[in-house]
């Protein structure tokens, strides 16, 4: 828990982000050129109020409180119930040491296991977020652009549709195809393409396919809205002028949509770094998927504090390499949550 | 000369709707030739055939003598402008400029030498580097034009690139337009609805109906001699009156309408019992009621117009008749309400078949 002393800053969170959401509405920035009114006359004062509060307080407990929670917790030792508050809780590095080094007892010099298992986890997400890129574009772009609405809508219901199955039915479902008894083997191996099933799990392929899929609409949803919006007409125009299709995609069509393609990319790099689902349920015995040892750290080693400390690691490093990213294509935040 | 454009029974369909029917046409090398027509009529259509976005339903496109038939837009010899233009906003004015020559391979020195070039052409030789969106709507008018042209095309086609522009700076484009096709020396196929385009700028116009083609000829001639009702009326200002034609003599017809018995040229020679309108323009229409036909009623209107003047009469089935004077002499046009009297003389109406 927070120190004592840490109680009565709860109370004042929420007051100061009811102030400062307050001063926000008060002094909203004016739309260029065009006189707007205010915060407070457009919704009138009570539903005004009410908006702030109520927005102030989801801020608060939902985000910023758990989350302030986590990091104070990253830094405090494991101890049990009794001692906590006692003259051992002082505040340590002991759960992030233990990432990089291992335990202080242990003879290695680091922790290659979980060092391993989280540089590929980034790496890997990497992979799926521009593997689902190259899967999703080709759909978005027929969608966006050459599809007629009848069509769209029906595709657009055939991709939601697998969706409305939990994440982990699904992720069941995969496994159940990708199994050595499975759908796939059992067909190829009739086609009498193999003699032996193909170990699909244990090789990792179906942990890639299950995390594929399981965000693949967020990317076309992304890129279908993006390239909506560009006129047809310039395509033509490129095209009267003697471009090639490739020509098309990557001079007009993907410079229109990186803002588009840069919100997917993250939100599926995000979401593959910090699935659990996938590879709890598709990750073969050798898999090294960081979210597994994450959960283990709370759950199997009733460790929280190195839990949390670990969460907070997953966290920033996507941040930041999120931020990296946009830093090099050019774009910025505002763009990409349009 | 051979033709640069021959369009031969084309057909347009899409579904059950004709769009394009059975239209036959040769466009000459350097010609300015212009298709006019109201919203919907097919001149779009005819267009996108042209450049190879649509494939016709029917008939066959040339361009200088080779068949079109499979060949698609990147491959023709044209180059399309396009009604909003479709420039491509992130790139520099040269980059549009010069994108046709980067899609062709041409080295980065030949182009930036070409895209020079074209930018002096449109005078806006300095802003090569500005951003589309930093342009007025008349430079990104010959930015379009340009970017068509650093292509070299055999045939430019516009669709509509005026109408987004005001008033002045559409007369304004129109000069400049006609003295760049000059310049040039490109066949420029132009499409419009505005006939005082397609008469100040074209060296032939054809006039379209609902998908078909009512009258080829130079601006003069369907002005002054439309083929057709429908091209009597569309283009430029006209009074119609229909009824029946009852004696035919000397080249002249006479037609019974409701406003009285007129003479007119009969240049379609019907025949008596024909049903036809009798038009007469505005400008040759006296309202000093000097001429064989009268025409009697009361004065509705005065327009004035600057240079002209037009002046509106209630005619007595309470239709409206206009004679366009030079505005000077307006002031002697009488008070609303008053009895007016028009009149024409018959070598100045022409009969078509109604
Ligand atoms: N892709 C299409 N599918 C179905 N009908 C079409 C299509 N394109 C055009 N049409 C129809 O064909 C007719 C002619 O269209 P077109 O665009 O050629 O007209 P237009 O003469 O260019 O008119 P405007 O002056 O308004 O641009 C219209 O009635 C239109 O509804
Ligand atoms: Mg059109």
């Amino acid at each position: 828990m927070l120190s004592s002393t840490g109680h009565p800053f709860i109370f004042l969170l929420p007051v100061l982000a009811i102030a400062a959401f307050w001063l926000m509405a008060k002094f909203e920035k004016k739309e260029a050129g065009l006189p707007r009114r205010s915060f407070f006359e457009r919704n009138g004062t009570p539903v005004a109020i009410y908006l702030i509060v109520a927005v102030a307080f989801w801020a608060i407990f939902m985000i910023v409180l758990p989350q302030l929670f986590m990091v104070e917790m990253s830094f405090r030792p494991k101890l049990p119930p009794i001692e906590m508050g006692g003259p051992k809780d002082l505040y340590t590095f002991e759960n992030y040491h233990y990432f990089l080094y291992g335990s202080t007892t242990s003879n290695a010099a680091i922790n290659w296991l979980h060092l391993k298992a989280f540089s590929l986890t980034i790496f890997a997400s990497v992979c799926a977020a521009l593997f689902n890129f190259a899967l999703s574009y080709p759909l978005a772009f027929y969608m966006a652009q050459v599809a007629k609405p009848a069509r769209v809508r029906f595709l657009l219901l055939l991709l939601i549709a697998p969706y409305w199955v939990n994440e982990i039915l699904r992720a069941f479902a995969f496994r159940i195809i990708f199994s050595s008894s499975g759908l796939i083997n059992k067909t190829i191996m009739a086609a009498g393409l193999v003699d032996q099933p193909i170990d699909f799990i244990g090789n990792d392929i179906a942990l890639y396919t299950g995390l594929g899929y399981a965000y693949m609409l967020m990317m076309i949803f992304s890129l279908y809205n993006a390239i909506e919006t560009l006129d047809h007409a310039q395509i033509e125009a490129a095209r009267d002028l003697g471009a090639p299709w490739w020509h098309i995609h990557a001079f007009i069509v993907i410079p229109f949509a990186k803002p588009g393609i840069a919100s997917g990319c993250t939100l599926v790099f995000m979401l593959s770094a910090g699935s659990l689902a996938a590879p709890l349920v598709l990750g073969g015995p050798r898999s090294l998927w960081f979210t597994p040892i994450l959960y283990d750290r709370f759950f199997q080693a009733f460790n929280w504090p190195q839990g949390a400390a670990y969460a907070f690691i997953l966290l920033l490093t996507c941040v930041s390499f999120v931020l990296l990213v946009l830093r090099l294509g050019r774009l910025n935040l505002g763009e990409i949550a349009k | 000369m051979t033709a640069a454009v021959e369009i031969d029974h084309l057909t347009v369909q899409f579904g059950l709707f004709t769009a394009v029917k059975d239209v036959s046409l040769q466009i000459r090398q350097g010609e300015f030739f212009s298709f006019l027509g109201p919203s919907g009529c097919g001149k779009t259509t005819i267009l996108r055939t042209i450049s190879g976005f649509q494939d016709p339903s029917k008939g066959i496109i040339r361009i200088g003598g080779q068949d079109m038939q499979g060949i698609g837009p990147n491959q023709r010899p044209t180059a399309l402008i396009f009604q909003n233009l479709a420039l491509f906003p992130l790139m520099t004015v040269a980059e549009n400029i010069g994108y046709g020559l980067r899609v062709r391979g041409v080295p980065k020195a030949d182009r930036d030498r070409k895209v020079d070039e074209l930018l002096n052409l449109i005078a806006l030789s300095d802003q090569g580097n500005k951003k589309i969106e930093e342009l007025s709507g008349g430079q990104k008018q010959r930015v379009a034009i340009a970017r068509a042209l650093a292509v070299e095309p055999k045939v430019l086609l516009l669709d509509e690139p005026l109408s987004a522009l005001d008033l002045k700076l559409r007369q304004h484009m129109r000069n400049e337009l006609r003295a760049i096709q000059r310049r040039v020396g490109v066949t420029f196929i132009y499409i419009t609805h505005d006939q005082g385009e397609a008469l100040t700028m074209s060296d032939r116009i054809a006039v379209m109906n609902r998908g078909h083609i009512e009258q080829v000829g130079n601006g003069r001639d369907v002005y002054e001699n439309p083929e057709t009702a429908f091209v009597a009326a569309f283009v430029g200002e006209n009074n119609g009156f229909t009824g029946m034609v009852t004696r035919v003599a000397d080249g002249l017809a006479t037609v019974e309408t409701a406003l009285g018995t007129f003479n007119g040229v009969n240049r379609k020679s019907l025949a008596v019992g024909a049903k036809a309108t009798l038009f007469v323009r505005p400008e040759l229409m006296r309202f000093d009621g000097e001429g064989e036909n009268i025409i009697d009623g009361h004065a509705a209107d005065a327009a004035y117009e600057g240079i002209t003047t037009h002046l509106t009469m209630k005619a007595k089935d309470s239709s409206s008749v206009v004679a366009t004077i030079a505005g000077a002499t307006a002031k002697a046009f009488p008070e609303s309400g008053s009895s007016v009297r028009f009149a024409f003389t018959s070598r100045d109406a022409t009969v078509l078949p109604a």
